[in-house]
């Protein structure tokens, strides 16, 4: 596994004369098992084939073979060894990696948690500190690790995680790449024994590593990377033609989705208008839904006002949704879910006659239906401000 | 009376109310057939980020008088380089607040209004594009406006030959320094 040149003697050729912070790679995973530290170690190969001095400063190979068959050719350092309560435990030779002075350490789980005793408690501290001496790392993490998302994951999963790391720790990365795959490839890997062996496969299918889990942490992760890339997005607030360019390019972040409920009548551009600002200050997507029923004739003042929507959504960037049904609940639901909405908003409801009275308002039946997606009632200023005049 | 008749008279009863709660909206009446339904539109368009009150004002008196219905239009330009059917957030950001300013100061009036957005590679490519979609009975503009920003010179005589409909410009006066801006927008947006 290791190679053949001593891993402990620097190449003189490859000394760092200056202190600049190393540069900090991060491979995001879902979960165990789908590729991170796999992708991590080739693309050390990588950089060792294009002549970098590349050194393994930690790996863990949990016994998956295809891993560490990776490892091999690539230069290992030597764990330290920590006695706790008459245990020996091994763990990263932090001080061994700063003498080796590498230009690029692979150091396998960000989020580990070091045994007591050690320099630091906490890994990603130990990479804090081999970065300021200047080395790049290249490191792994799990999503679940994150101290921003611990109980958002654990209500998605049921599964708390002890080891978690700041979000700042990923914010400070200079680059993070995301190891996706599909739950169901992942289940197939874990069957395989490619992940865990044998006699832990049917444990981990009963717990963690279920359809439902896999699915709600890889979206967990892709929102991730997606907020990661949104913070360093380019913003601007100048009028022009670059700046519109860049403005219109810029990827929106995927984190949260606004699903406007309109009608063609007047009022509705001012919902329209409402829910793209908060859509800006989300800097999330918006979509508009006019559920038109079935055979449904427009007057004339009507057919203007859908095309004037139809225009203001292409001018703000919003798709517009026209759906036909009798069942406004279910298409909304069903549009929410297809587009991952993750905010409803809608206007003052037109007072309900007869025994439409009796109905439960629409807010609470879509609250009802879609649990998890905050629904909000869009004011109308204009008859607050009449109010509001003596 | 008998159990018979209490239940007839309760159902009819019941029935009414259902019928009356039909045809009644809650909380009011119905709106009177009587009142005059707006037929006539007031363009109002804009480009910058504010817009002259004396503008603003002669949209409201017309609106007023003639019972018409006032149309703020925000016109926005599209970059050469962009398509033309292009999202234009930069310009939104400030056209969305202003249009918001002027629907609420309008509405607390009592003056309907209907908002529209225009496109084009100019003010008034925007502004012909949206009058062949839309037909207006009276369009307002103020003759004060920043050529480089909106509506010139050129483009007023251009509306006066070309549209086919009532134009009011407004010559430049002292007062247009007060103007409606987006910081006139109540409450939160």
């Amino acid at each position: 596994m290791t190679g053949e040149a001593d891993p402990l003697t620097p190449p003189t050729a490859t000394a760092h004369a200056s202190q600049r912070r190393g540069h900090l790679k991060v491979f995001l995973g879902m979960a165990a098992g789908v590729g991170k530290t796999y992708f991590m170690l080739l693309e050390g190969h990588a950089e060792q084939e294009a002549g970098r001095d590349v050194v393994i400063g930690l790996l863990e190979t949990h016994g998956r073979a295809e891993t560490a068959r990776m490892a091999e050719g690539l230069p290992m350092l030597p764990r330290m060894r920590v006695t706790y309560r008459h245990t020996v435990l091994e763990e990263m030779d932090l001080t061994a990696i700063l003498r080796r002075a590498p230009e690029l350490c692979l150091i396998d789980e960000l989020a580990h948690t070091n045994a007591p005793g050690s320099e630091h408690t906490k890994r990603y501290e130990d990479v804090e500190e081999v970065l300021a001496a200047g080395i790049d790392v290249i490191s792994t993490l799990n999503v679940q690790h994150l101290e921003s998302l611990n109980d958002q994951v654990t209500e998605l999963s049921g599964i708390r995680v002890r080891e978690t790391i700041p979000d700042a720790v990923l914010g400070r990365a200079d680059e993070i790449e995301l190891i996706d795959l599909t739950p169901h490839a992942l289940l197939d890997r874990l069957r395989d024994g490619k992940i865990y062996p044998a006699e832990r496969i049917d444990a981990a299918l009963n717990n963690f590593f279920k359809i439902e889990n896999l699915s709600a942490l890889r979206e967990v992760a892709l929102r991730q990377v997606a907020t990661e890339v949104g913070a360093k997005r380019l913003s601007t607030e100048l009028v022009g033609s670059r700046e519109e360019t860049l403005a219109a390019d810029a990827p929106q972040a995927v984190g949260e989705r606004l699903l406007a409920l309109v009608e063609p009548y007047p009022g509705a551009q001012r919902l329209v208008r409402r829910a793209w600002r908060s859509s800006q200050r989300l800097g999330a997507e918006l979509d508009l839904l006019w559920v038109r029923r079935p055979g449904q004739k427009l007057s004339d003042d009507h057919e203007r006002s859908l095309i004037a929507l139809r225009q203001l959504a292409s001018v703000l960037g919003a798709r517009m949704i026209e759906e036909e049904s009798d069942d406004v609940v279910a298409t909304i639901v069903d549009v929410a879910a297809r587009r991952g909405s993750t905010y409803i908003l809608i206007g003052r409801s037109r007072p309900a006659r007869g025994l439409a009275r009796l109905r439960v308002p629409l807010p609470q039946r879509l609250m009802e239906r879609l649990p998890g997606v905050d629904v909000r009632i869009v004011a109308d200023r204009s008859s607050r401000s009449s109010v509001e005049k003596p | 009376m008998s159990a018979a008749s209490i239940f007839i008279i309760a159902a009819v009863a019941a029935l009414l109310g259902i019928a009356a709660g039909y045809w009644l909206p809650p909380h009011g009446r119905r709106p009177s057939r009587n009142r005059p339904r707006p037929v006539r539109r007031i363009l109002l368009p804009f480009t910058g980020q504010a817009i002259s009150r004396r503008s603003f004002e002669a949209a409201v008196r017309l609106a007023k008088a003639e019972n018409a219905t006032v149309m703020p239009a925000f016109l926005a330009r599209v970059p050469m380089d962009l398509p033309l059917e292009s999202a234009l957030p930069v310009q939104c950001s400030s056209g969305m607040p202003l249009l918001e300013a002027i629907e609420q100061r309008l509405s607390s009036q009592g003056i309907p209004v209907e908002c529209r957005v225009g496109r084009g590679r100019s003010a008034r490519d925007a502004l012909r594009k949206l009058l062949e979609q839309e037909q207006f009975d009276r369009i307002i503009v103020s003759a004060d406006e920043d050529p480089h920003v909106g509506l010139s010179y050129d483009d007023l005589r251009w509306l006066l030959d070309r549209v086919p409909a009532e134009i009011m410009i407004l010559r430049p006066a002292p007062e247009d320094t007060r103007r409606i801006s987006a910081n006139a927008v109540s409450g939160h947006f």
